[in-house]
This record gives structure tokens, C-alpha cells and sequence, in this order.
């Protein structure tokens, strides 16, 4: 097994949300390249308990790379350097021995800090409350085979429909705008027939609200796409647009 | 104790639907004036807590993740199940029913089971109708899979993200709930006690994580819907939030505790790669539809090849054990996931286990590329492989991948009726948190229907004939028991604050789950069982003694988190090896090593062990009480498990 690899980190550090954060320096040592990022900053926390300071605040759960709880912002980067994985899939092997890692929460007006790397996202459940969702009560569904749906719809709908939630598109995106994640999730249910019946509210719903949380608007630079953990193709972004115009046209 | 599992009269087939009209009603303009708490918003809260809002009903919602799309369902990859026969293979709901049960290792209720699989196809139809993109063949039509211990293929799926797809499905249906203004949502927020007034659930005691506070919510009913406790092994592929304390407190307020040993460890996960570890990665079980699992076939080829001296590819044909395929020709490689964790810890026993650490089996995708070409294994599991690749930094496509069994799903949970109400009035559990429909052993594909099933199309109906008994009255969040709970609460945490000693909280919970997965994991006996509980205690009493815990409640505090889950899960444990002790047999999940055929096959006793045990708290420091209900079957046969 190759032998242990050593790092200097630097880690945004914020008490609360009312309080001022900076950058702090650690030092840490014998890290197995197969151990993966999150890994890496649990054995820091157990230092640092042990050492009687406060461990670093950082949001993760399933680390399998679907909860979309993990979001860290790596050497300048949503979820660090490697592609379409989220940081919980990051592994300390693709880190040079020796490298120095800088390590910040999200950054967003619309995501304000809770502590240290943890930020507050409910912004985004606001979005889909808004009308991300098709409008059947339980127990009013026909049979699922009587609405046969083209495979290739049915796919780039699950292509959409992948989007985790994480908003490593918003951090990344010098506007901070939320596009990637609202047409994801438009042109998932404007793609399939059950979805069709709402489309036109949804999509106006959906942006109003994206603009009262205080995402930015979208420029077309395209960043939340290439840093996209799920790989969620820009062309949502178009096909929300064009729901979005044919709604305000024909209303 | 009587326990009651009020179980209706009549056929089998008849029972949900006679029972369904025999359950009172509450009028459409009375629901509005009763209040739901449901703790937990994964398949089975978000599910209920939607419905109970398409009802009338005014709901709250918690869960301590930061939003009710992350709830641990959402990591589920391969499917779910239901009766649909849509591929004419000949499956019913009888079939799922037997299936389920068998599974289960006639360790559940038939009832119980026979309703899960009556309402399976029609989650599958709420679930299109909500917009969930399951895989659909060219005519348009929904795709089908095969799953372990079936021999139809029944299996629902979305890629290998069905779990995903389902749990977005309920988020968005809960937030149209939230919309409306029927639900009311409470991100980071951890139950930490539950409030009984005249013997009734009428509330919980909650901690916002984000400010420390202490909490009172009131309500006419509790729902828990708060998963599994397999963190109890600390490594497990549970998500790192996940705990037993909503049902462990529920547990010491009387809500009796089913079947506590029943742990499903899964054959396919990513195996252990060293003490730094925090989290096992699971793999999905249809990837046993086309990978075929083998170790070399003699000690000395698995330890050139742990040395890296060969390759796998360099190993012949010959010098292959297809060990599954061999043992079990009947079902190959989709035996249950009991029977293949057991195979491979076998195998690696035999010192023929693969990798470093030689605790590995190949999972192998050879065969199924020369057959099927590459693009098509891509597109079934494409990100299964990548996710594998990035793991591992191994090319599952070029050389065969390797794994291992893992806690993955814990059978136990709190005993409920056919109702889903536990032994306390107003309290209900759905989903994994409770014991009901999976046995001693869970089949594949069954965890995402339950939860929803529950939640869905159970939950909605059975919580109405409770609250049509009650009156409305709202009991006020000052009432002195709320009080009480919640001094007893902040007392625990000052308590845990106040220690200052010198071991981290995750070392303790390391330690207490090496315990559990060598002395209460895939195999048990006696005599190590006796030593977990003697080693269980020591920890717990030196636990409160000498645990660190930083910072402050007045913030967020992840240590305080882990602090309380943990305390939790130290008693919990002592009550899953007091059950493993007591059940002398092996059944499904539990391999009992005192109680097996001369093959090594688990043997299942019958005649001393048809029941499901049930746990009495008796009070702290005092052994738990156990009570039993005999399980009656009158329409399958109990036969010995045989996948041959």
C-alpha cells in the first residue's frame, strides 16, 4: 500500500452567520490516497477534537454522491477537481503529496453561510414549491402502462431528473444564478406527457421564484454545466426558456 | 402485555380491502382540525406526510437533513418491486406475496406481507403519474429487472438511481403539500424525545441544529418514519446521519421493540480499505443479473494473486469457483442477499478471499461483455461503473470488480400492528423503522416499496380510524409533560457537555462497531454474544465518563449530533445481542453458528422460533422483558429456504 501523503489545508472558518470568517491554516499528515476527500477532513476533526478545538463544519450524509448534501468549494472549484463526481466521491489520490488545499463553502447571496463550509439551501426547496411537481393526488393514477412514452423522451427526462440538488452550479456561476437547477427540473416534467398539463404555470412560477430568492440571472457562460456533478446538459437551460417565453406569449 | 396485531378476519385476499371499509372515517371538514407530526422524509415520511396533507390534515415535517430530498431513500439504486406480470412471466400478487415471505424466511406476518404486495402496483402507477422517468423499452412501455430470490422479473427501475427517482417523486409531492399550506417543513431538526400525556402520543421534543433550541411540537398522532439503525456498526452503507433514536426513545417510552437482531448485510460492496474509512459504498444487487461472482479455487492462486505475483485475468477457467452458480444452480448468482454474504465470508474464511486485506469476492462482467457488447452493460450500469472506478481507481469494465457484504438494512424496528400503530396509542412506524414485512431477511426491490406503500396507500387510511376517536382539543406546548421532556433532554446535553474526558465520539462508536461486526454480524454464537453484552456495557459506562464533546448547544454542533445518536445506539446495541441470543436458530439474516445443516446451510427451527420476539423496556439499567406473538401461517408452507 503506498505510503501515507501529507497536506497543508486551508479552510474557511465562520462561527455563524452573523459573524465575520477567514481562512485558517492546518497542517495533516499520513493520508492514504485511497481515502476519499470527506475522509481526509474527518481524521482533521478528530485532531482537532482531540487538541480541544472545534472540529470543521461541513454538510455530507450519504457519501455515495446522490444526497447532494456535500458541497465544498476545492482549490477554486465545486467539488474539487475531478469530473462529474461530488466531493464525496473525491479521492485524496488525484492530490499531489504535499499540495497545499484551499477548501470554501458555497458563495451565494441566496446561500448564506450557517458555520464554517455549511450553508443554507432551502432556497432551492422553495424553488420546487413554487411548481416543480405534476399535480395528482394519491390514489389518482391510472395504470402506468395505459401512456406509453417515447424511450427517448423518457431518458433525456431521467438525464434532467438526475440533477441532485447539490448547487455546485449556483456556487460556480459568476452570477450566482440558479437556471441549471430550475430547467432541470422544468424540462424533466415538460418532457413527459403528465407534465404537460402544468408546463406553462410551472415554468413562470418556478422563475418568478428563483428571482425573490435572489439568484442572479443566467449569461449563458455555461459553467454550471461543465462542474455539474450529474452532468446536466446546458440544453434545459433552452428548453426552459422556451417554456418560459411561450407562457408569458400565450397566457 | 397482550400484543394485539389485529389482524382482520377472512381470506387473505379479502382481508385489506374488508378491512379498508371497516375503518372509520373522519368527515373532510373535521380533518383540518387535527394536527400529524411525522418525523423522517425519506419514502415512507415524505409518502405519508403528502398524503396526510392531500387529506386535509395539518402537518409537520422533520428531519435534520437540510432538506426532505435527502433523506437516505434517495441512495437506493436498483428498483422496486411489484406485482405487475407486465413481462407475462407469471407473476401475481400471490407470487410477490410467497416471495416476499419465503425471503423473509417465514419470519413475517402473512397479512401484513399479503397487503404490501396487493398495493405495489399501484405505487407503481402513482409513481408515472407523478412524473418519475422509471426505464421504458421502445414501444414506449415500462422495463422490467430481476432481482435476487425471484424468479420473475418485477423489478421497477430508474439507471441504477431508482431510490433517487421515487424520493423526488414524494418531494415534490410533499412540496406541493408545502405550497398549499398542509404542510409545514423542519429542516435540521433532530427528535430527541417523545411526549405520551394520558398514555397517548401527543408530541415530540426536537433540537434545532442550527440554534441548539430545545423544542415542543403537540399533535393528535406521531408518525416515525425514521429509517434503520444500522450505524450501529458504525460502517455501514447507511448514510453518516442515520440513527436509532427516534424509535430508540420511542422504545423507553414504551413502544415495544421487534426482532432487534434482524440485520441484512448486502453481498455487494465496495470492500474495506483500511482503519481510515468512514462510510462502505454499496453496489447495487442487479448488478448479480449479469456479473458473476467467483475467488480462485485454491488458497495458493488467491494469495499469488493477493500479492499481485498474477492477475485475474491470467487466472483459467479451471482454476475458477463460481461458487454461487456452483452451490446454488437453481439461482445462480440472484440467491438472497443472506445466502450470498454468507457464501462469501465463507470463501474468504477458507483464506480464498481476493485483494489486499483477501476480504473480496469478484463480482466479474467478462462473460456478460462477450455476450451482450459493452454498450449495452454501460447502459444498465453505467454509473454503478464510474461510481466504482472513482472508488477504486479500477476499470470494472477490463478487470472484474470486487466486494464484499456490508450492514446495509435492519429488519427490526418497532413492533407495529396491521394498522402500523406501535404498542403506544397514536404513535405509528412506517418504513424501515418499523419490524413488519421483511422477516429475518429483506429481499432486493422490497425496501422502496414498503416505504411507500406505508406511506401511501396505508398510513393515509389507518391513522383516520385513530383520530376519529379523538377530540380535537390541541394539548398546549407548555403543558407540563412537554416541560418535562424537555428538562430531561437539555439535561442530557449538559450532561454530555459536562464529561470533558478524553476519547472522541467517533472512537467510541468505532469501537462499538467492531464489537457488533465481530461478535453480533453475519455469524453468532453464545459465547461471543455473551461477550459483546459484557463489552457493550464496559463501553457504555466508560462512554459517560470519558467522552469529548466541543463547543456549544447554542450553535451548530456536529460532535453534540454524533454525541446523542451514539448514547443511543450504545443501548440499542446491547438489545440486538440480547435478541441474537435468545433466537437459537438461524433464519434469514441471523446465522445462528450453533444451528446449521452439515453442508453449513442455516437451519431454521420452527417449532421454537415461529414468533416475533417483542422487547419491554423495563426501565434504565434493568433486562428487557420479552414478549412473543406466535406467527400463524395458513396460506404458504414453511419449508426449509432452498435456492438450489
Amino acid at each position: 500500500m503506498e505510503k501515507g501523503r501529507s497536506y497543508t489545508l486551508r479552510i474557511w472558518r465562520q462561527e455563524n452567520a452573523t459573524k465575520k470568517g477567514k481562512l485558517a491554516k492546518y497542517k495533516i499528515e499520513n493520508i492514504s490516497p485511497g481515502s476519499s476527500f470527506l475522509e481526509m477532513l474527518d481524521i482533521l476533526n478528530d485532531e482537532l477534537s482531540k487538541k480541544g478545538e472545534d472540529p470543521v463544519h461541513f454538510d455530507h450524509d450519504c457519501r455515495e454522491g446522490i444526497c447532494g448534501m456535500c458541497s465544498l468549494f476545492i482549490n477554486g472549484r465545486p467539488h474539487g477537481p475531478d469530473e462529474e463526481i461530488t466531493v464525496c466521491q473525491l479521492h485524496m489520490r488525484v492530490f499531489p503529496d504535499k499540495q497545499t488545499i484551499t477548501i470554501e463553502p458555497w458563495r451565494a447571496k441566496a446561500f448564506p453561510v450557517i458555520k464554517d463550509l455549511v450553508v443554507d439551501r432551502t432556497a432551492f426547496d422553495r424553488i420546487v414549491q413554487a411548481g416543480g411537481y405534476i399535480s395528482v393526488n394519491t390514489g389518482a393514477a391510472i395504470d402506468a402502462n395505459t401512456l406509453p412514452i417515447p424511450r427517448v423522451d423518457a431518458e433525456s427526462a431521467m438525464d434532467a431528473a438526475s440533477c441532485i440538488g447539490c448547487g455546485a452550479c449556483v456556487a460556480t456561476c459568476k452570477n450566482a444564478s440558479a437556471m441549471l437547477f430550475t430547467a432541470a427540473k422544468v424540462s424533466q416534467l415538460a418532457l413527459l406527457p403528465q407534465g404537460k398539463v402544468e408546463r406553462k404555470i410551472r415554468a413562470a412560477k418556478m422563475v418568478a421564484q428563483m428571482d425573490i430568492e435572489g439568484f442572479g440571472a443566467c449569461t449563458n457562460t455555461g459553467a454550471c454545466s461543465a462542474e455539474c456533478p450529474k452532468g446536466i446538459d446546458l440544453s434545459v437551460i433552452a428548453r426552459m426558456n422556451r417554456e418560459y417565453f411561450t407562457s408569458k406569449l400565450t397566457t | 402485555m397482550v400484543l394485539d396485531s389485529k389482524i382482520p378476519d377472512g381470506p387473505l385476499a379479502e382481508k385489506w380491502t374488508k378491512h379498508k371499509f371497516n375503518l372509520k372515517l373522519v368527515n373532510p371538514s373535521n380533518k383540518r382540525k387535527y394536527d400529524i407530526i411525522v418525523v423522517g422524509t425519506g419514502l415512507a415520511g415524505a409518502s405519508a406526510a403528502a398524503s396526510f396533507g392531500e387529506l386535509g390534515y395539518n402537518v409537520k415535517a422533520f428531519f435534520y437533513q437540510d432538506s426532505a430530498r435527502r433523506a437516505h431513500s434517495i441512495a437506493a439504486q436498483g428498483g422496486i418491486n411489484a406485482a405487475k406480470n407486465y413481462t407475462n412471466d407469471g407473476d401475481s400478487i400471490f407470487r410477490l406475496f410467497y416471495d416476499t415471505i419465503k425471503g423473509g424466511d417465514y419470519r413475517s406476518r402473512e397479512a401484513n406481507v399479503y397487503r404490501l404486495a396487493e398495493v405495489s402496483n399501484n405505487i407503481i402507477d402513482q409513481c408515472v403519474a407523478q412524473g418519475v422517468p422509471f426505464a421504458r423499452d421502445y414501444g414506449g412501455l415500462l422495463d422490467n429487472r430481476s432481482f435476487g430470490g425471484a424468479q420473475v422479473s418485477r423489478t421497477f427501475y430508474a439507471r441504477g438511481q431508482t431510490g433517487q427517482q421515487l424520493l423526488l417523486g414524494a418531494y415534490s409531492t410533499l412540496s406541493r403539500q408545502v405550497a398549499s399550506g398542509k404542510v409545514k417543513l423542519f429542516p435540521r431538526t433532530e427528535m430527541l424525545d417523545l411526549v405520551l400525556i394520558d398514555g397517548k402520543a401527543r408530541g415530540i421534543i426536537t433540537r434545532n441544529m442550527i440554534t441548539g433550541k430545545v423544542e415542543s411540537h403537540s399533535a393528535h398522532a406521531v408518525v416515525l418514519a425514521t429509517g434503520g439503525y444500522g450505524n450501529v456498526f458504525f460502517l455501514s452503507t447507511n448514510a453518516m446521519g442515520c440513527n436509532g433514536s427516534a424509535v430508540w426513545r420511542a422504545h423507553k417510552k414504551g413502544a415495544i421493540f421487534s426482532n432487534p437482531c434482524f440485520t441484512q448485510i448486502h453481498p455487494t460492496c465496495i470492500p474495506v480499505h483500511g482503519d481510515q474509512q468512514s462510510k462502505l459504498t454499496l453496489m447495487s444487487e442487479s448488478l448479480r443479473n449479469d456479473g458473476r461472482v467467483w475467488v480462485p479455487k485454491t488458497v495458493e492462486i488467491a494469495e499469488k494473486l493477493r500479492k499481485g505475483g498474477i492477475k485475474p485475468k491470467d487466472i483459467t477457467e479451471e482454476d475458477r469457483d463460481y461458487y454461487l452458480e456452483r452451490i446454488y444452480p437453481a439461482f445462480g448468482n440472484l440467491v438472497p442477499r443472506d445466502v450470498a454474504s454468507r457464501n462469501a465470508k465463507n470463501v474468504c474464511d477458507e483464506g480464498r478471499g481476493v485483494g489486499e486485506t483477501g476480504l473480496a469476492v469478484f463480482l466479474d462482467f467478462r462473460d456478460s461483455i462477450k455476450r451482450d457488447g459493452v454498450d449495452v452493460i454501460k447502459a444498465k450500469y453505467g454509473n454503478l461503473f464510474q461510481m466504482y472506478e472513482k472508488i477504486v481507481a479500477e476499470n470494472p469494465y477490463e478487470t472484474p470488480m470486487m466486494i464484499y457484504p456490508a450492514v446495509h438494512y435492519t429488519m427490526g424496528g418497532l413492533w407495529v400492528d396491521y394498522n402500523l400503530q406501535t404498542t403506544i396509542p397514536g404513535l405509528y412506524a412506517s418504513g424501515e423503522c418499523n419490524f413488519s414485512d421483511h422477516g429475518a431477511n429483506r429481499l432486493g426491490a422490497s425496501a422502496l416499496m414498503q416505504g411507500l406503500a406505508d406511506g401511501y396507500f396505508v398510513l393515509p387510511y389507518t391513522i383516520g380510524d385513530y383520530l376519529s376517536e379523538m377530540p380535537y382539543d390541541k394539548i398546549p406546548e407548555d403543558h407540563p409533560e412537554f416541560k418535562k421532556a424537555e428538562d430531561i433532554v437539555n439535561q442530557r446535553i449538559e450532561k454530555l457537555f459536562s464529561i470533558n474526558g478524553t476519547k472522541t465520539v467517533d472512537e467510541f462508536h468505532k469501537e462499538l462497531g467492531l464489537i457488533m461486526w465481530e461478535k453480533c454480524g453475519m455469524s453468532r454464537n453464545e459465547k461471543r454474544l455473551k461477550e459483546a453484552k459484557e463489552e457493550i456495557k464496559k463501553l457504555r459506562e466508560e462512554y459517560w465518563k470519558n467522552v469529548k464533546v466541543l463547543g456549544v448547544n447554542e450553535e451548530l454542533n456536529m460532535t453534540l449530533e454524533k454525541a446523542l445518536r451514539v448514547a443511543d445506539f450504545m443501548e440499542l446495541a446491547e438489545l440486538m445481542v440480547d435478541d441474537a441470543a435468545i433466537r437459537n436458530e438461524s433464519c434469514g439474516g441471523h446465522f445462528r453458528e450453533e444451528s446449521q445443516t452439515p453442508e453449513g446451510e442455516a437451519k431454521r427451527d420452527d417449532e421454537n422460533f415461529t414468533f416475533v420476539s417483542a422487547w419491554e423496556f423495563q426501565g434504565e439499567g434493568k433486562p428487557e422483558k420479552m414478549h412473543k406473538e406466535e406467527l400463524k401461517f395458513e396460506n404458504v408452507k414453511l419449508t426449509q429456504r432452498s435456492y438450489k
